[in-house]
């Protein structure tokens, strides 16, 4: 039914390619008409936006203000995109068409803006930055999908893993009085979370969703649990110190990019740094074809003498560790303190950026981005006095993850053993 | 004639073949009540003695009471332990002393005050019979409905609507008919993801979670926003609904067990007779085991995928409905306290069986009102229901492991579960 079932219907592949080009230039010149209709036509024609583009209280690395004719700016944009989807309906961009649609989709996104802030001055470095803060936990979720299915193993459990790790770095942040600490405590929780993920899923093979919904609950309860027992009872317990930011030299005085990516906490750092070493580790070293081939073809890596099981394992502890992470992030990284159930689905939303990115890293990190701007959107727009209530435009993540996940950007190639158990015969 | 005598057979056996999936007629391997119900019942026992573990080791007195003396730490445990527990049988079954007492006085007002916490137990779990109903139903179309806490909450607002705007019916139609709004805003939430998922593919598991964030910014928002109580304008409430649309209770305040778990039974049967007594249900179960065998049958896999997950989310909308119009006679944000996730462990542990389901819901019920009752007493938070919960169902799913703890033999043939859910953005 859909391009996911590989290898057998490759003729298929092609005919449901044919329609998808269709449906996503459509829906690209629907972006474009309603760029025109509903943005252009509203604003004032000698009205002006200005984009401040260094981020609030950044003394190196400052930028000069951008000042967009709002009118004229939204016309622009929507031609683009009507070009983009004319495109796309005749020739289509092939490899590209995730990329582009992202493009599109940012647009989109800078049309809203552009609209909402004319006559007004809006930062919109300051929204990038915070965008990147949002994308921290959402991209680290993915990393820990690609992980764990590239190997073979669903995990819907990063959700539970990252709730779990938030706790406990809070909590050991708290006792130990040290980040470092609670950051490595909250870690080995979501790895035990794992481990158990690991055995119930690999060992007894009990279907991998429920397996990862019995932890995700688990960790649910559990997390309120201790949070109502000692958290709230004693707020010095729920008071971790923080990884404070830092400057990297040099690169941090690149305008904008510098501000950004590099005068950050070490979140950050270490997204960034995954990214390169599971880009380099999955796809140009053995383990990674070791892994990869689990995950396609346990039985053929089998008999090449690759041990499914043990590699199996590894790539979910592995994930477990990085979900850790995307926890500690909360706790340690970004808020201080925890509250129940404060990773809100972004577990979730992560593995929608890991289809979304076509289970690579580098695609990963670009939908986590573009997630983590339509998250902050809804904070920026409640302090420009928009007409749109708040609670609406924070269900942006979810509908774009809806989209995301209807194929309309497409499934890309799923590791094909992907939530299947192996049977050694 | 006479094979329809030698068929007929005590109706608690044929309960048991169903909950277990195995059909009346293939009587070679029969299993003993003790087979059928050993996992279920050791997965509940070792849930709640973990869940013991957790309360001690917990709790500071016994820790302080440990450094003590080791003799002092045990006895303390088992103290604190004995108090926790015994609030929890108190708050949920009645003090079986004062009941005798109340039965015998025969003073009316007496013996209700002394049941109370069982029909509050009851109540506790009418809500959870009709969520685990939609998941089991989900789990039988090899469908994962994890959007039942969304759906419950549409199912909640449609019903909050047509409760108080709509004035002047007679109860017997007003009731009703806000009751079945509600599995219908249920019923459009589940048919979304079950839509997505017949025509695009989209796992149904991703998408009921978003449908869940969803549902829960739209309450929020229409709470405050269109659907809010004028009197406390800003806070998440709804106006009150009229009286025409309660679903009736059937003792004076405090009180409150009402027909709603009649109702709730009702669609048991009702969902029973539909699984297994009709064609449809019989294709339902057929596109939930096997979905390349229904498509060889020419079955219609995606308009059983879209029906299904519809009435799935019907069920969990009446749970809404009912939770709106027969307790609480407003809507507010705070309706759910996690249906949507304990309504998958009440179909794996009733194995998708109405029958199981009202058996899983009642034991759910009653440890919830239960609990309501430790946290007061021992000041244990209540979430420790949710962790008991969450060893429960991974024991029920993974039956090696109590097998493993209790060094009980493993059946020659596992018997079928009923779940059957297909993997990852893949169909089957």
């Amino acid at each position: 039914m859909t391009a996911s079932t590989t290898t057998i219907q490759r003729v298929k592949i092609s005919e449901i390619s044919q329609n998808r080009k269709i449906i996503t230039g459509i829906v690209e010149i629907i972006v474009a008409i309603f760029i025109y209709v509903v943005f252009a036509s509203k604003v004032a024609s000698d009205a002006i936006t200005t984009f401040v583009m260094t981020p609030g209280g950044i003394t190196v690395g400052k930028m000069a203000n951008w000042i967009v004719p709002s009118q004229l700016a939204l016309i622009i944009l929507a031609i683009l995109s009507l070009l983009i989807g004319i495109f796309q309906i005749i020739k289509g961009f092939g490899k590209a068409t995730n990329g582009v649609i992202g493009l599109v989709f940012l647009f989109f996104i800078f049309s809203f803006l552009t609209w909402q802030a004319s006559g007004k001055s809006l930062n919109l470095a300051g929204m990038l930055s915070s965008a990147v803060q949002f994308a921290v936990p959402i991209t680290l979720g993915a990393f820990s999908g690609i992980l764990c299915e590239r190997a073979g193993v669903v995990n819907i459990a990063i959700e539970g893993m990252m709730l779990m790790s938030a706790m406990l770095g809070s909590l050991m942040g708290s006792i130990f009085n040290s980040a470092w600490l609670g950051l490595l405590f909250g870690v080995t929780g979501a790895v035990l979370l794992a481990a158990l993920h690991a055995v119930l899923s690999i060992k007894y093979k009990i279907d991998q969703i429920i397996s990862g919904t019995v932890i995700n609950i688990f960790s649910t309860g559990m997390t309120a649990f201790i949070s109502q027992k000692f958290l709230q009872v004693y707020q010095e317990l729920n008071n971790p110190p923080m990884l404070s930011r830092f400057e990297i030299p040099l690169l941090s005085k690149i305008p904008l990019a510098g501000p950004i990516f590099f005068n950050t906490n070490l979140f950050v750092y270490i997204m960034i740094a995954l990214l390169i070493i599971l880009q380099v580790a999955l796809f140009s070293t053995r383990w990674g074809l070791r892994m990869r081939s689990v995950g396609e073809h346990p039985k053929a890596a089998d008999t090449l003498g690759i041990n499914v099981i043990k590699t199996r394992y590894m790539a979910v502890l592995l994930g477990g560790i990085v979900a850790g992470l995307a926890g500690a992030f909360y706790t340690i990284g970004s808020v201080g303190r925890f509250d129940e159930g404060m990773t809100g689905g972004k577990g979730f939303i992560g593995l929608a950026a890991m289809i979304f990115g076509n289970y690579n890293p580098v695609g990963a990190l670009g939908a986590g981005i573009l997630f983590g701007f339509a998250d902050s959107l809804g904070t920026k727009l409640s302090l420009l006095g928009s007409s749109i209530p708040s609670e609406l435009m924070s269900t942006a993540p979810y509908l774009i993850t809806m989209i995301v996940l209807a194929g309309f950007v497409g499934k890309g190639h799923v590791p094909a053993a992907d939530g299947v158990p192996y049977e050694k015969e | 004639m006479d094979k329809n005598e030698n068929e007929k057979q005590d109706f608690g056996k044929l309960v048991l073949q169903e909950v277990t999936g195995e059909s009346p007629k293939a009587k070679i391997q029969k299993r003993s009540v003790w087979q059928v119900i050993q996992i279920p019942f050791l997965a509940i026992l070792t849930g709640l003695i973990i869940g013991a573990i957790l309360i001690v080791a917990t709790s500071q007195t016994v820790w302080t009471a440990f450094a003590e003396s080791i003799w002092k730490g045990f006895s303390t445990a088992g103290k604190e332990l004995g108090t926790a527990y015994w609030a929890l049988a108190e708050g949920s079954l009645g003090n079986i002393v004062t009941q005798i007492k109340a039965v015998s006085s025969g003073d009316d007002a007496a013996i209700r005050a002394a049941f109370n916490p069982f029909l509050e137990s009851l109540v506790q779990s009418t809500p959870y019979i009709f969520a685990g109903l939609a998941c089991a139903l989900g789990f039988r179309a090899g469908l994962f409905n994890i959007g039942v806490e969304g759906q419950l909450f549409m199912g909640g607002i449609f019903a909050t609507y047509v409760g108080y705007s709509i004035t002047g019916l007679p109860p017997y139609i007003h009731a009703p008919l806000a009751f079945l709004a509600g599995a219908l805003g249920g019923a459009v939430w589940g048919m979304i993801p079950g839509l997505l998922k017949a025509t695009t593919g989209g796992h149904e598991v991703i998408n009921c979670i978003m449908m869940n964030y969803i549902a829960y910014r739209l309450t929020a928002f229409l709470l405050t926003g269109p659907m809010t109580r004028p009197s406390v304008a800003g806070m998440p409430l709804s106006p009150i609904i009229e009286k025409s649309a309660e679903i009736p209770q059937f003792f004076p305040s405090p009180i409150r067990f009402h027909l709603g778990f009649f109702i709730a039974l009702g669609f048991a049967f009702l969902v029973w007779w539909i699984l297994f007594k009709t064609t449809w249900g019989l294709n339902l179960r057929v596109v939930g085991a096997n979905t390349r065998a229904a498509k060889y049958a020419g079955l219609n896999i995606t308009k059983t995928t879209i029906i299904g997950m519809a009435m799935s989310g019907a069920l969990a909308g009446m749970a809404g409905a009912n939770e709106v119009l027969a307790v609480n006679h407003s809507m507010a944000t705070s309706l759910s306290s996690g249906y949507g996730f304990d309504s998958i462990a009440l179909a794996l542990l009733g194995n998708s069986h109405p029958v199981g389901v009202i058996l899983a819901a009642m034991l759910f019920g009653v440890l919830k009102n239960g609990a309501t009752r430790m946290m007061v007493v021992s000041k244990i938070p209540i979430d420790i229901v949710t962790i008991i919960q969450a060893l429960i169902l991974i024991f029920v799913a993974a039956p090696p492991i109590i097998r493993a703890i209790y060094r009980l033999k493993a059946p020659k043939k596992e018997v079928a579960t009923a779940v059957t859910l297909s993997g990852w953005g893949r169909n089957k």
